[in-house]
């Protein structure tokens, strides 16, 4: 192993060599999973698969380090397989990072993930790195990026320059797959503004800190819309103009946007609000999530804790075009038992306060043994108007279990 | 309580003997008069002997243990920069179990007001500003609380002498330790600390309701830097709920160059 470690860090950083202090550490860690859902509904068309649906997934994480920790390699491969969905199905590169750690500043090169926010039920502000949005709806799980990072560490805060030289295009359910809209998205055919498509170069710049009470950040960006517009289009240009012939293609906007997010922590409260004003070719627009988190520690005497939690959702473009928190309401409650096997459980709301929308979220989580982890989660959606996105959800109510191995 | 009490009103019949010759044993200063003087001196003494380590890290193997003797067991790996005149920085960095390998925690202590603390939850790569109100909850499932865990500062509790006793075959001090801090899950502690080297044999934690919760008993004291010592073992026994936490540190070192730069938001992001 040493050699192969010696191998890889002689490409990486040649002077590692020569310096006396040389040596290499080498970790690795994952986890393997399986993961059944439950559809309680027949799908809404007819191609799409059944009411249950079996998925298995790998993470291994490979972990080099050297130069007394001061440079670093973190590889982060990804791969699923899904019994119904050739889309869900797929692999990934979630990081392959160099990280060297200079005295005020480090520099991360290759691909990695950056989170930028501080709200619980949407990240607006997070746009750094591509939703995979087959893993699942709630857009926390995320596609690596490829970039350079500057970090640059001052008294007044951390400023991050971000160069992205390509782009990685959102991941769609397929035919065959649940969770998607009535028409299905064509990924082959997507399109861009920026005429160098994918290979577009993207930058970003954020200052973040803490003063006081306050953890403050705020972000430029500019580049590839990570959200993409849909064009209806045709699958087959000789075949009868009918609605089964009928597709969505992506299509990708340049955007500038700039960015705000605070967490105020105060006692047993978290105040939080993101807000960020997007500039595209099509229209410009304000958004922004903002609410509270409250725990209450030790419940009834127990060590049980109990948080509330209330957000808000708003956006300038309104009820009609396809967002869904224009005008949105979410309450949730989060309970840590704070036992050995660190039981938690997350219930939560969305209520469309302009149309007659609810989606509810249950997760529940609990550690088996030491290297096991079982996790129940129950997604519901419930909507009567055709404007809200919601509505082609709403034949996708479910329950996932998911079983981990951590090694 | 009743034990305390007879204890209590011993160490009154006997005060002005103790502090004839602790005064002389210790070099107390001579004002050390009333039991509170007392208990402040021999707090100030312990801390005043612990300063200048500047910063240390060190692997914790914890044994969590419930009722019925099943174990479960927590990796951590932890980083301190002593702070003068403040509480100290430390980083806690998560190996085992393995589901929450990564996970890392920054905290600033204060020794006055609430401390400063972050979560990163690698999963999401995310840095998380944390309530530093939740000081009674307990430390991953374990027996131990966020402040039986955070670092010692002589203006986080009232201090009360309460007479002399002898534990782990050490003649000790026992002072009585009244949290200021409102939030804190403790009506009192009650410490045991070594005449010789000030280092604590042993604390007894009353809940909120004054009954005896908790009692952690530390052994194995090994000497670094020919200065500061640090127990090897620190064992935790809930009386109430019959679950206990042993500590076992190993790989103590002191002095490896930690600056603030090792302190804040990326270096919590790229804790390994």
């Amino acid at each position: 192993m040493k050699k192969i470690v010696l191998l890889i860090t002689s490409l990486i950083l040649p002077q590692a060599l020569t310096n006396t202090a040389y040596s290499a550490e080498f970790e690795l860690s994952g986890k393997v999973a399986i993961e059944s859902r439950y559809f309680f509904q027949q799908a809404q068309s007819s191609e799409q698969s059944g009411q249950s649906n079996v998925s298995v997934f790998a993470e291994p994480e490979l972990y080099w380090s050297w130069n007394d920790d001061s440079d670093t390699v973190l590889f982060k491969p990804y791969l699923r397989a899904d019994q119904n969905d050739a889309q869900r199905s797929h692999g990934d590169i979630r990081e392959l990072i160099w990280t060297h750690v200079g005295d005020d500043w480090e520099l991360r090169t290759g691909i990695n993930k950056v989170y930028w926010g501080v709200t619980e039920f949407q990240h607006l502000v997070d746009v750094i790195n591509q939703i995979d949005s087959v893993e699942d709806i709630d857009g926390e799980d995320k596609l690596g990026q490829q970039m350079i990072n500057l970090s640059l560490v001052r008294d007044w805060g951390i400023v991050d320059i971000l160069v992205m030289p390509g782009f990685r295009e959102r991941t769609f359910a397929g035919k065959h797959g649940r969770l998607r809209s009535n028409l299905v998205v064509n990924t082959n055919k997507a399109e861009y503004e920026a005429s160098a498509g994918q290979q577009h170069v993207d930058y970003a710049l954020r200052w973040a800190n803490s003063i006081g009470d306050f953890d403050i950040g705020t972000s430029w960006f500019h580049g590839t819309n990570r959200d993409p517009l849909f064009k209806l289009g045709v699958k087959n240009i000789n075949a009868p103009p009918q609605y089964t012939n009928l597709e969505l293609t992506p299509y990708y906007e340049l955007m500038d946007q700039v960015s705000l997010d605070v967490q105020a922590t105060l006692g047993d409260w978290l105040w939080k609000v993101e807000a960020l004003y997007r500039n595209t070719n099509t229209l410009n627009y304000w958004a922004s999530q903002a609410g509270f988190e409250y725990t209450r520690v030790g419940v009834f005497n127990s060590v049980v804790d109990v948080g509330y939690l209330i957000e808000y959702g708003w956006d300038s473009r309104g009820q009609n075009f396809t967002v869904i928190n224009q005008n949105d309401l979410f309450f949730g409650s989060r309970i840590a038992l704070n036992d050995m096997q660190s039981t938690e459980i997350l219930a939560g709301v969305g209520v469309d306060l302009d149309h007659n929308a609810q989606s509810f979220i249950i997760e529940t989580s609990r550690r088996l043994g030491d290297s096991y982890k079982l996790s129940l989660d129950m997604r519901l959606f419930s909507s009567n108007n055709i404007n809200d996105v919601l509505t082609q959800l709403r034949q996708d109510d479910h329950l996932q279990i998911t079983l981990e191995k951590y090694f | 309580m009743k034990c305390y009490q007879s204890v209590f009103s011993s160490i009154i019949a006997t005060t002005l003997a103790i502090v004839t010759v602790i005064t002389l044993a210790t070099a107390f200063p001579s004002y050390a008069a009333t039991p509170e003087q007392q208990g402040l001196a021999i707090s100030k003494e312990a801390k005043s002997r612990d300063l200048g380590w500047q910063d240390s890290t060190a692997n914790m193997l914890m044994k969590l243990r419930n009722r019925q003797g099943q174990e479960s067991i927590r990796e951590i790996k932890i980083k301190n920069l002593e702070v003068a005149d403040d509480g100290d920085k430390g980083l806690t960095i998560f190996n085992k179990p393995r589901d929450v390998k990564g996970t890392a925690f920054l905290s600033f202590s204060h020794s006055v007001g609430a401390d400063d603390q972050w979560l990163y939850l690698p999963a999401l790569k995310r840095v998380k500003r944390i309530s530093s109100r939740n000081k009674s909850g307990p430390f991953m499932g374990s027996e131990f609380s966020f402040e039986d865990l955070s670092s010692f500062e002589i203006p986080k509790y009232t201090y009360k002498y309460l007479g002399d006793d002898k534990i782990n075959g050490l003649d000790s001090f026992m002072v009585e330790q009244i949290p200021v801090d409102k939030n804190s899950g403790y009506t009192r502690r009650i410490v045991w600390l070594d005449k010789s080297e000030y280092r604590i044999q042993k604390i007894d934690f009353y809940d909120r309701k004054n009954s005896l919760l908790k009692t952690l008993n530390y052994s194995d004291y090994k000497q670094f830097l020919a200065k500061y010592w640090r127990p090897m073992t620190m064992n935790m026994v809930n009386h109430q709920n019959g679950k206990s936490t042993a500590l076992v540190w190993s790989n103590y070192k002191f002095r490896v160059g930690l600056k603030d730069k090792d302190f804040n938001r990326n270096s919590l992001k790229r804790a390994h």
